[in-house]
C-alpha cells in the first residue's frame, strides 16, 4: 500500500521509509510559528523546559497580529513579552508593526515555507501553507514551546480524504466558495483528524490566493491539514518569494484514501455559511432577504491582493449603502502597498469603506469592528461561532469577497450579479 | 477520578469555552472566570472541583488556543468525556495534563447531574447514578507516558536526562 502526499512528507521528516495511518511519529520541523495570543503561553512553557536557547533562530516565526496595534494595556504587555523573548533569543523572523501582517498571509509571502516542509504553528489556521505543498498544522502553545526547544513535534499519521477538482470556476465564484461548499457537504467534523488532499485537473485553474483560502479552512472541517499538489503556479510562487529549496511529494498511485470527493468547479455558486457553524451553508440563490449592519473584508482567509481586487471591481464607482459599516483589512504591509499602488484603497475609501492596517481585529472579536447585540455581519473570515465577532446575540455570515462587497452596496446578503 | 457531570451538546467550540475577546491576557485564573461563558453563563457558579464534563461530537473545535483546556482544568473539571474531540484540543489537553476520553456510548447515555467514575488508563467509565458502565478508548502508550509525566514539558525534561 502506498502513501498519501502528507504521509510521504511526514515519513521523510521522521527519518522513515514508510509510515501508515495511525502511527505515532516524532518529526523534524522546518518552521515553528506563534502569535500574540499563543506565544506568551508558549514562552512561559519554554522557560519551564529550561532549554539554553531555541533549536534554530531562523526556523521560528513570531507574529503579533491578533490584538495589534495593541488595543489596550494587557495586549501591549503580551506583545512586550514576545518582543523581549525574540530579542533575547535572537529570533530572526519576528515581525513588528510596520513590517507585519496576518501570520498566514505573511509567512508564505516572506518565503518562510516551501513545498515539502513540515510546519507547526500555535494557531489553528497554520494549515494555510498546504497550498504550497507543505505539511502544516495548528498546535497549541506547549507544542510550540517544545518545538522551539528541540525542533520536533509528535504526530499521529493521518488518514486522508482525496478531493478531485475538475473544470474551472465561473465569474464571481472563488476559492472561498469551493471550501464553503466542501464544508457544507462533509460537515465541521467531516475531516476530523484527517488530511484533505487536493488533486485533479481543476487545480491548475485556481490562483495561489484561491488555494491559500481553501487550505486555510481545512480546520473548519476538523482536518489536520489541507494540501495541494505542487504545479507550475506553486513553483512560480515559491521562486518569487523564497530562496529555499522545495521538494515535491506526489501521492502514490495506490495510496489509501478513506473517502474520495469529486467537485466540478464550473457548477459551483457563490456560497454563504449562516450562523453559527461554517457547515451551515446555502448557495446565494437560497439565501433569501438577510439585512446586514457590517461587512468585513480581510483576514488570513481572504485578505490577499486577489481578494481586494475582486472587492474593488465591485465597489468601483459605487456607494456603500448608508448604515452598513464596511471595514477592509489588507492582510500584510506588502498587500497594503500593492493595493495602494493599484488604486484599490482609493476605490474603497470613495465607496465609503474604512481601510485598516493589517490586523486580525474583528475576525476574532478582538477590536476594530465589534458587533452589538442583534447585529449581523457578512464577513470574508473563517468562523461564525456564537460571539465570534462580538456580542453573543450577534451573527456572522461567512462569504467570499465578491459577495461581501456586493452586500455592502445593497445592505443585505447579495450576489455580485445583482449589482454589477 | 469521580465526579458529578455537567453536560453539553455537539461542536462545543473554543470560542464559547473561552471567548477570544478576553485573550489579551494569558492569566489562566483570570480567564477561568469566563469559562463556558458564551454557552452557559451559570457554569462558573455551578462547577465544583472534581466535576466531569460530558459532551457530544467535535468538542473543542476551532482555535488552537491552549487557554481552552487550561481554563476547563482551572475551573476544577477533572476529566472531559466526548464522542469525539477536535484534534488540536485533543493534543492540547494531553500536553497540559487535562484528562480526556472518547466514548460515544457514554457521551449519549450520561445525563447532567449523573455521578460518574473514570479510569483513564483502562478506558473504563462507570455511571454510578444509572448503574451502567461504558468502555472508552484508552490512550496509546506514548500518550500515557506524557500524561504520567503530567504534560509534555515534564516529558521532554525527563527525555533529556
Ligand atoms: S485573521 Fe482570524 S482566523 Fe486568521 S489568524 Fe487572525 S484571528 Fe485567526
Amino acid at each position: 500500500m502506498g502513501m498519501t502526499m502528507t504521509q510521504k512528507i511526514l515519513a521523510a521528516h521522521a527519518g522513515l521509509d514508510k509510515v501508515v495511518a495511525g502511527q505515532l511519529i516524532m518529526a523534524d520541523l522546518d518552521l515553528v510559528l506563534g502569535n500574540d495570543v499563543t506565544s506568551p503561553v508558549a514562552i512561559n512553557e519554554f522557560n519551564k523546559i529550561g532549554a539554553e536557547g531555541v533549536f534554530d533562530k531562523t526556523k521560528i516565526a513570531l507574529v503579533p497580529d491578533h490584538f495589534t496595534p495593541n488595543k489596550d494595556i494587557k495586549s501591549a504587555e503580551q506583545c512586550k513579552l514576545i518582543r523581549e523573548f525574540a530579542l533575547d533569543k535572537g529570533i530572526e523572523n519576528y515581525f513588528e508593526i510596520g513590517e507585519m501582517g496576518i501570520e498566514h498571509a505573511l509567512i508564505p509571502e516572506k518565503g518562510l515555507v516551501v513545498g515539502g516542509d513540515v510546519v507547526i504553528g500555535a494557531d489553528s489556521h497554520t494549515c494555510t501553507y498546504g497550498a504550497l505543498g507543505a505539511f502544516s498544522t495548528g498546535v497549541g502553545s506547549t507544542d510550540m514551546a517544545a518545538g522551539m526547544a528541540n525542533g520536533k513535534a509528535w504526530f499521529k499519521v493521518p488518514e486522508a480524504i482525496k478531493i478531485i477538482l475538475k473544470g474551472s470556476l465561473p465569474k464571481w465564484v472563488s476559492g472561498k466558495d469551493v471550501i464553503l461548499h466542501i464544508i457544507g457537504m462533509i460537515g465541521v467534523d467531516g475531516a476530523l483528524y484527517k488530511s484533505m488532499e487536493y488533486t485533479g485537473p481543476g487545480v491548475a485553474s485556481l490562483s495561489m490566493d484561491d488555494r491559500f483560502t481553501i487550505a486555510n479552512m481545512a480546520i473548519e472541517a476538523g482536518a489536520k491539514n489541507g494540501i495541494f499538489e505542487i504545479d507550475e503556479k506553486t513553483i512560480a510562487y515559491m521562486k518569487e518569494h523564497s530562496t529555499r529549496e522545495y521538494t515535491i511529494y506526489k501521492a502514490d498511485e495506490d495510496a489509501e484514501y478513506v473517502e474520495t470527493i469529486e467537485i466540478d468547479l464550473a457548477a459551483l455558486r457563490p456560497t454563504v455559511a449562516f450562523p453559527h457553524l461554517p457547515d451551515n451553508t446555502r448557495t446565494i440563490d437560497e439565501v433569501g432577504v438577510v439585512p446586514i449592519h457590517q461587512v468585513v473584508i480581510g483576514s488570513c482567509t481572504n485578505g490577499r491582493i486577489g481578494d481586494l481586487r475582486i472587492a474593488a471591481e465591485i465597489l468601483k464607482g459605487r456607494k456603500i449603502k448608508k448604515g452598513v459599516r464596511t471595514i477592509i483589512f489588507p492582510a500584510t504591509q506588502k498587500i497594503y502597498l500593492q493595493a495602494m499602488e493599484e488604486g484599490l484603497l482609493k476605490i474603497f475609501v470613495e465607496a465609503g469603506a474604512a481601510v485598516s492596517t493589517p490586523t486580525c481585529g474583528p475576525c476574532l472579536g478582538g477590536h476594530m469592528g465589534i458587533l452589538a447585540s442583534g447585529e449581523r455581519a457578512v464577513s470574508t473570515t473563517n468562523r461564525n461561532f456564537v460571539g465570534r465577532m462580538g456580542h453573543v446575540e450577534s451573527e456572522v455570515y461567512l462569504a467570499s469577497p465578491a459577495v461581501a462587497a456586493a452586500s455592502a452596496l445593497t445592505g443585505k446578503i447579495s450576489s455580485p450579479e445583482e449589482v454589477v | 477520578m469521580k465526579g458529578k457531570v455537567i453536560k453539553y451538546g455537539d461542536n462545543v467550540d473554543t470560542d464559547v469555552i473561552i471567548p477570544a475577546r478576553y485573550l489579551n491576557t494569558s492569566d489562566i485564573d483570570e480567564l477561568a472566570k469566563h469559562c463556558m461563558e458564551d454557552l452557559d453563563r451559570d457554569f462558573v457558579n455551578r462547577v465544583r472541583p472534581g466535576d466531569i464534563m460530558v459532551a457530544g461530537k467535535n468538542f473543542g473545535s476551532g482555535s488552537s488556543r491552549e487557554h481552552a483546556p487550561a481554563v476547563i482544568k482551572a475551573s476544577g473539571i477533572s476529566c472531559v468525556i466526548a464522542e469525539t474531540f477536535a484534534r488540536i484540543f485533543f493534543r492540547n489537553a494531553i500536553n497540559i495534563g487535562l484528562p480526556i476520553m472518547e466514548c460515544k456510548e457514554a457521551s449519549e447515555d450520561i445525563e447532567d447531574g449523573d455521578v460518574v467514575s473514570i479510569d483513564v488508563y483502562s478506558g473504563e467509565i462507570t455511571n454510578e447514578t444509572k448503574g451502567k458502565s461504558y468502555k472508552g478508548t484508552p490512550f496509546p502508550e506514548f500518550i500515557q507516558d506524557i500524561i504520567k509525566a503530567e504534560g509534555l514539558v515534564n516529558y521532554i525534561k525527563e527525555e533529556g536526562k
